[in-house]
C-alpha cells in the first residue's frame, strides 16, 4: 500500500465539481426517473454552501486512512488467534454529506464506527496512516480527550433504543445526560433544552414523552429520543449504526426522513447498515464492506445502478422486492475458500480464481487514484461515466477491490445478471412483471428471467382447490392490560390455507400477527371463532387430543437461539423432534437427522456444534430442519428472516422456496417486510390493529392496494434507489 | 437515584387524551402505585404473621414437658393443687382450638405472653432487648453495603488483577465464622491497641467491632453479587451509549450500572438483614452485649417457651416488614415494575 497522506488538498472541493454536477446529472439521469433526479440536485445544492464553507476551514470533516483494527482474541480452544476486524479502511466525509457504510454482520462496519468514538473494545489494537476529524488527530487520544470528542463532536445512535436508551431513566434523563456531561448548557435551562431537542426530532408531546421511560414509548419515539441524546450536545457528525433496523417499515421511513433532514441543516452523518435499500435515499456515497475490507465505494447513485464488486451485486440481489417472485435471491457460494491473504469474498465468489485466492486486489485511495502504486488499483474503466464528481464534492471515484469487476458500463444490478439466479430449478414463478409501486425502479423490464413464464390470472387456484389445510373463521382474541382494561388484539381474522401454498401475513408490530399464528398453531384459544386443520376441528380441543396431530403443523420462530437448548448439540436439538416423530431406534434417528441437515443444506459435519457455535443462517436452517421433522404439511414460518442479514435473509428465503416445491409444504408467513411477503407468498393479508384491512393475491394487493394503510405501507418500503 | 432529581425533570404528567399509543404503561412512581404495593403487601404480611404464630403456638403444644415444672423450676416442693392453680390460670387445661384462639386474641393485643422463668410480661422483654439489637443489624448492614459498593465499583470490569484482590478478601471475609473475627478484632483493636471497648453497649465506640463482625461477612457476599451485576450491566448496549456520550467510567458505574446491579443487591441484603437477628446471637454473647441475641439464648436455654415464641414472632414481623421494604424498593429502582 502506499503511505502517502490522502493529500486532503485535493479533496477540498472546488467550484468546478459543483458547478460540473448539473451535465453530470443529465449525462447519467438519462435512466432514472424523473423523481429521483430533482431528488439528487437537490443533494448537490445542499452541499453547495456547506463546501464552500469547509472549503477555508480544515478540508474533510472526517479522515480515515489506512484502519487497521485487530483484536487480540483468545480463541474458544484455547489459542491465542488474532481477529483482524477491519483491513486498511480509507474514506473521507464531507460536512453535511451523508456515507453510507455498508455490509453483513462481521464485515467490519460496526467496529469501524466505533473506533471512530474511541470505543473499539477490548483487547483492540487500532493503527492508521491517519484518522483524524475537523483537523483533530484521533490517533492515541487519551481516555480524557476522547471523552470530550464523545456526544460532543461525534455522536453515536446504536440499533435498538430499548437497550441502548438505559431502561430504568427517563428519555428526557437520557438526553439531559451529555448536557450535563459537556456543560454546553446550564443547569436552569438544562430541561427547557431537553423539550426542545425532542420537539426538534419530530416528538409530539415534549414534556411528557420526555418524564417517561424507553419502554412506555414506542419503537419510532424512541428512536427519535435516542438521536435527540446523541444530537443534545450538537455534535458535528452523526454516527448511526443500524439506526432502523428494528423498525416497522413505516416508522423506518419516519427516521430515514429525520436523518435526511439532518443532512440538509448541515449535519455529517455516517449510516452503517446492512441493507441497500435503506441507506439509498440518505447516502451521498456508500462504502461496500467485507471481511473488513472496503471492497467498493463510490457514488451512491453509481455503486447502486452499476455494481462493479461481486459481493455488492450479491447484496442487492438480495433484496427481495426488487426481484419477480420466485426468483432465487441468493447467489450460490460458487468460491473456494483461498489463503488468508487472498480476496475474502473468493470463498464465496463464482468468479474467484487462483489469483483471487493468493493475491489481494488493491484498491486506490480517495481522491489518489491516479498515484495508486498498487498493480490492479485502477481498473480499466474504472470510473462509471458521469459518476465522478457527480454530486460529491472531492474526487470521490467509484471503484472496487477486485480482480474481475463488473465493467463499468455493464450492464445494471439486476436480478438477471447474477449468474446463479433465477435457474431452471426455481419455484413456480407465478408472475413476470417485475411490476412496482414506484416509478423510480431500476430494475430494467429487460432482465425478467427467461423461465419465468407468465400463468393466468388465478395462479393459486389449483392448490386451494384442495380442502383447505387451515381455515380459520371470525377469530377473536383479547388480552387483560395491567390496568384492568380489555384490549382487542384480534378481531374477526378470517383466513384459509390450501395445502401448498404461502399465505402472507403482513403488518406492523402490534397488529396481532404473532397472536394469530399462536392461534393457528393451537398455542392460544381464540375467544370466538375457530380454526379447523385439514377439515377437522383444531381450537378448542383438550390438548391431549390435539397432541397427535400436532406433527402436521409445525412454527419456524425469529430467533432460533431462543428456542434451542444452548447446551445442546445440533444433533441433539434436531435428534429429539426426530424421535418426537416417531424414529426409535438411535441409528435411524442420526440418519433422519443427517437427511434433514442435507435438506437444509446444511454439512454433517455440524452435528456436534451447539446454538452459539453456529452462524445466524445456520441457526434457522437448523430451526427449519427440526420443523421438518415429523414431516408437516403446514409451516408457520413468524417473522423467520427478520433478525438475519440481507445475504442471508436470501439464502433462507430461497431454502423455504425449494422446500415448498420439493415437499409441498403449506407455509403460512407471517412477516413484517413486504418485499419477503411479496416473493414467497402467492396471497396474502395485511393486519393493522387486529383485524384484516385488505387480502387477495399478492400481485393484485401490490399493484393495485384498495386499503390507505396497504397503499401507506407501499409507500414507506425503501427501495435501492439512488436519491 | 439522583440522576432523575438533578435534571429537574417534572414528575410523569397524568395520563393526557393521549395519542393512541400504550395506554396503560405511562405511570411514574406515582402515590397510588405505592398505595396499591403497599395494601397488597400487607395482606400478604398479615396472612405471614398468621402462620408464624400457628406455626410456634404448633411447637409449642408438641414439644414434650410440662410448662408448670418449668415455672416451679427443678427444686420445687409444690403441691399438686398449687399445680393445678398455676395450671387453670394459664389456662393450660382447656381444649387445644380454644387455647390456639385464645392466644391469637392476645396476640392482637400485643401481648406475647408472660415469661415463665423472668416473670415479666414477653412484650416487655423483647422491648428492653430490642433497641440494641436494631442498633447493631443496622450498624452491620450499613458496614456491609458501603463495603460493597466501594469495593465492587473499584473492581467491576477493571484489571483481572484488582478483581483477583477483591474476590480474595470476600471469600476471606465470607469463610471466617463471626465469632473467631469478633475475637480477632477485640485481640487487635481492643487489647493491643485499645481503640475500641471491650465489652457493653454504651457509646457509639462500642458498636463499632460488633457492626464490623456481624458486617464483614455479609459484605463480602453483597460485594461478589455486586460485582456481578455490575459487570453484567456493563455488558448492556445502553453503556455503549452512554460512553459515546461522553460520559467517564465512574459516571456510568455511578449514574447507570449501579442502578441496574441493585436490584440482586436489595434482594439480598433485605434477606440478610433478616438473618442479622440470628448472627447477633454469637456477636452478642462475644462482645457481651445485651439484646435479642442474648435474650434468645438464655429463653432457649431454660425452656421458656413464651419468649421463645416472642422472639418467632418478632423475626416474622422483621422479615415481613424488610421484605415489604424490598418490594418497594424495586419499584423506585425498576420503572418498568410499575405496570401496575
Amino acid at each position: 500500500m502506499s503511505s502517502s497522506p490522502p493529500a486532503p488538498a485535493s479533496t477540498v472541493p472546488g467550484s468546478p465539481a459543483t458547478s460540473r454536477t448539473a451535465p453530470a446529472e443529465a449525462a447519467s439521469a438519462g435512466k432514472g426517473a424523473s423523481e429521483t433526479n430533482s431528488v439528487t440536485i437537490d443533494s448537490a445544492a445542499t452541499s453547495g454552501p456547506q463546501s464552500s464553507g469547509s472549503g477555508s476551514g480544515a478540508g474533510p470533516a472526517l479522515v480515515v486512512d489506512g484502519l487497521t483494527v485487530t483484536f487480540d482474541g483468545a480463541s474458544r480452544r484455547g489459542g491465542n488467534r488474532q481477529v483482524h476486524a477491519v483491513r486498511d479502511v480509507s474514506f473521507t466525509l464531507e460536512r453535511g454529506e451523508c456515507l453510507a457504510i455498508v455490509g453483513e454482520s462481521g464485515s467490519g462496519k460496526s467496529v469501524t464506527a466505533r473506533t471512530l468514538v474511541g470505543l473499539t473494545g477490548r483487547g483492540a489494537t487500532v493503527r492508521a496512516r491517519a484518522l483524524s476529524f475537523g483537523g483533530q488527530d484521533l490517533i492515541g487520544l487519551r481516555e480524557g480527550a476522547w471523552r470530550q470528542v464523545r456526544g460532543r463532536r461525534i455522536g453515536l445512535v446504536l440499533q435498538d433504543a430499548l437497550v441502548s436508551l438505559d431502561p430504568l431513566r427517563t428519555a428526557g434523563a437520557e438526553i439531559a445526560e451529555p448536557l450535563r456531561t459537556h456543560r454546553t448548557v446550564d443547569r436552569a435551562h438544562r430541561y427547557e433544552r431537553v423539550l426542545r431537542l425532542l420537539a426538534d426530532v419530530g416528538v409530539p408531546e415534549p414534556a411528557r414523552r420526555a418524564a417517561q421511560y424507553p419502554h412506555q414509548l414506542s419503537g419510532g419515539l424512541r428512536q427519535r429520543a435516542l438521536i435527540a441524546s446523541a444530537l443534545a450536545a450538537e455534535p458535528e457528525l452523526l454516527i448511526a449504526d443500524e439506526p432502523t433496523t428494528a423498525l416497522d417499515v413505516t416508522v423506518q421511513a419516519q427516521v430515514l426522513d429525520l436523518l435526511r433532514q439532518l443532512t440538509v441543516d448541515g449535519m455529517s452523518v455516517l449510516l452503517i447498515s446492512h441493507d441497500l435499500a435503506v441507506v439509498a435515499g440518505l447516502a451521498d456515497r456508500v462504502v461496500v464492506m467485507y471481511g473488513g475490507l472496503v471492497v467498493e465505494q463510490g457514488p451512491t447513485r453509481s455503486v447502486l445502478a452499476h455494481p462493479r464488486h461481486p459481493y455488492t451485486r450479491a447484496l442487492l440481489a438480495a433484496v427481495p422486492a426488487l426481484h419477480p417472485r420466485g426468483a432465487r435471491l441468493s447467489v450460490a457460494a460458487a468460491g473456494r475458500p483461498g489463503h488468508p491473504r487472498g480476496c475474502p469474498y473468493a470463498a464465496r465468489c463464482a468468479r474467484g480464481d487462483d489469483r483471487c485466492r493468493t493475491e489481494l486486489p488493491a484498491m486506490p485511495r480517495a481522491g489518489s487514484a491516479t498515484d495508486a502504486d498498487a498493480p490492479g488499483a485502477v481498473v480499466p474503466g474504472a470510473v462509471v461515466p458521469g459518476a465522478v464528481d457527480l454530486d460529491v464534492p472531492g474526487a470521490f471515484e467509484h471503484q472496487a477491490r477486485c480482480w474481475h469487476p463488473e465493467p463499468a458500463d455493464g450492464p445494471p444490478a439486476a436480478p438477471a445478471v447474477v449468474p446463479a439466479q433465477a435457474g431452471p430449478a426455481t419455484a413456480t414463478p407465478l408472475d413476470t412483471t417485475p411490476a412496482d409501486t414506484t416509478p423510480a425502479n431500476t430494475t430494467p423490464a429487460d432482465t425478467t428471467p427467461p423461465d419465468a413464464t407468465p400463468l393466468d390470472a388465478t395462479p393459486a387456484a389449483t392448490p386451494t382447490q384442495a380442502a383447505p389445510l387451515i381455515e380459520a373463521d371470525g377469530l377473536h382474541k383479547r388480552y387483560r392490560s395491567p390496568d384492568g382494561t380489555w384490549r382487542t388484539v384480534v378481531r374477526d381474522v378470517s383466513l384459509t390455507l390450501g395445502s401448498g401454498e404461502v399465505l402472507g401475513v403482513v403488518g406492523e408490530s402490534g397488529s396481532g400477527k404473532t397472536t394469530v399464528a399462536r392461534i393457528v398453531l393451537g398455542m392460544v384459544e381464540p375467544d370466538a371463532g375457530s380454526v379447523r386443520l385439514a377439515g377437522e376441528p383444531w381450537s378448542g380441543l383438550p390438548e391431549r387430543t390435539r397432541r397427535g396431530r400436532r406433527p402436521g403443523i409445525q412454527a419456524i420462530h425469529q430467533d432460533p437461539l431462543g428456542s434451542f437448548d444452548p447446551r445442546f448439540t445440533t444433533e441433539r436439538i434436531i435428534g429429539e423432534a426426530v424421535a418426537a416423530a416417531g424414529v426409535g431406534r438411535a441409528r435411524e434417528r442420526r440418519d433422519r437427522v443427517v437427511e434433514l441437515l442435507d435438506q437444509v443444506g446444511l454439512d454433517a459435519g455440524l452435528l456436534r456444534r451447539r446454538p452459539l457455535e453456529l452462524s445466524g443462517g445456520q441457526r434457522q436452517r437448523v430451526a427449519i430442519a427440526r420443523a421438518l421433522a415429523p414431516r408437516p404439511r403446514v409451516l408457520v414460518c413468524d417473522e423467520p428472516v427478520s433478525a438475519l442479514d440481507v445475504s442471508v435473509q436470501a439464502q433462507i428465503l430461497d431454502l423455504l422456496g425449494d422446500l415448498r416445491r420439493d415437499l409441498g409444504v403449506a407455509m403460512l408467513f407471517i412477516s413484517h417486510d413486504l418485499g419477503v411477503i411479496r416473493h414467497v407468498s402467492d396471497r396474502m393479508i395485511v393486519m393493522r390493529d387486529g383485524a384484516v384491512v385488505e387480502a387477495g393475491e399478492v400481485d393484485q394487493v401490490f399493484d393495485h392496494p384498495r386499503a390507505d394503510y396497504t397503499r401507506a405501507l407501499l409507500a414507506a418500503v425503501p427501495r435501492p434507489v439512488p436519491r | 437515584m439522583t440522576s432523575t432529581s438533578t435534571t429537574a425533570l417534572p414528575r410523569p404528567l397524568p395520563p393526557g387524551p393521549g395519542t393512541g399509543a400504550e395506554p396503560a404503561a405511562r405511570r411514574g412512581l406515582t402515590g397510588r402505585t405505592v398505595a396499591l404495593a403497599v395494601a397488597r403487601r400487607a395482606g400478604s404480611a398479615l396472612a405471614v404473621l398468621l402462620g408464624a404464630a400457628t406455626t410456634a403456638f404448633a411447637a409449642l403444644q408438641l414439644l414434650p414437658g410440662d410448662p408448670v415444672a418449668i415455672i416451679l423450676g427443678p427444686s420445687t416442693m409444690a403441691s399438686a393443687q398449687v399445680r393445678d392453680q398455676i395450671r387453670h390460670d394459664l389456662g393450660l387445661g382447656d381444649p387445644v382450638v380454644v387455647q390456639y384462639l385464645h392466644y391469637l386474641g392476645r396476640l392482637l393485643h400485643g401481648d406475647l405472653g408472660w415469661s415463665y422463668q423472668l416473670q415479666q410480661p414477653v412484650s416487655a422483654l423483647i422491648g428492653d432487648q430490642l433497641m440494641p439489637t436494631v442498633q447493631l443489624a443496622l450498624a452491620a448492614i450499613v458496614v456491609a453495603v458501603v463495603l460493597a459498593v466501594l469495593s465492587a465499583v473499584m473492581t467491576a470490569g477493571r484489571h483481572p488483577a484488582l478483581r483477583a484482590v477483591a474476590s480474595f478478601w470476600e471469600l476471606v471475609s465470607v469463610s471466617t465464622p463471626p465469632f473467631w473475627l469478633g475475637i480477632l478484632l477485640l485481640t487487635v483493636l481492643s487489647f493491643k491497641i485499645h481503640a475500641f471497648p471491650v465489652a457493653g453497649a454504651q457509646g457509639f465506640g462500642a458498636l463499632v467491632l460488633p457492626a464490623l463482625t456481624l458486617g464483614l461477612p455479609v459484605a463480602g457476599i453483597l460485594g461478589q453479587v455486586l460485582r456481578e451485576g455490575l459487570e453484567a450491566a456493563l455488558e448492556q448496549p445502553f453503556v455503549t451509549t452512554a460512553r459515546a456520550r461522553g460520559l467517564s467510567q465512574t459516571g456510568i458505574r455511578a449514574r447507570h450500572a449501579l442502578r441496574h446491579a441493585a436490584a440482586g443487591l436489595v434482594t439480598l441484603s433485605g434477606w440478610l438483614a433478616g438473618t442479622l437477628l440470628g448472627g447477633a446471637v454469637l456477636v452478642e454473647k462475644v462482645f457481651a452485649r445485651p439484646g435479642i441475641g442474648a435474650l434468645t439464648l438464655q429463653a432457649v436455654s431454660s425452656r421458656d417457651m413464651p419468649v421463645v415464641m416472642g422472639v418467632v414472632m418478632l423475626s416474622a414481623l422483621v422479615f415481613v416488614a424488610i421484605s415489604t421494604a424490598v418490594d418497594l424498593l424495586y419499584l423506585v429502582i425498576d420503572p418498568r415494575l410499575r405496570t401496575d
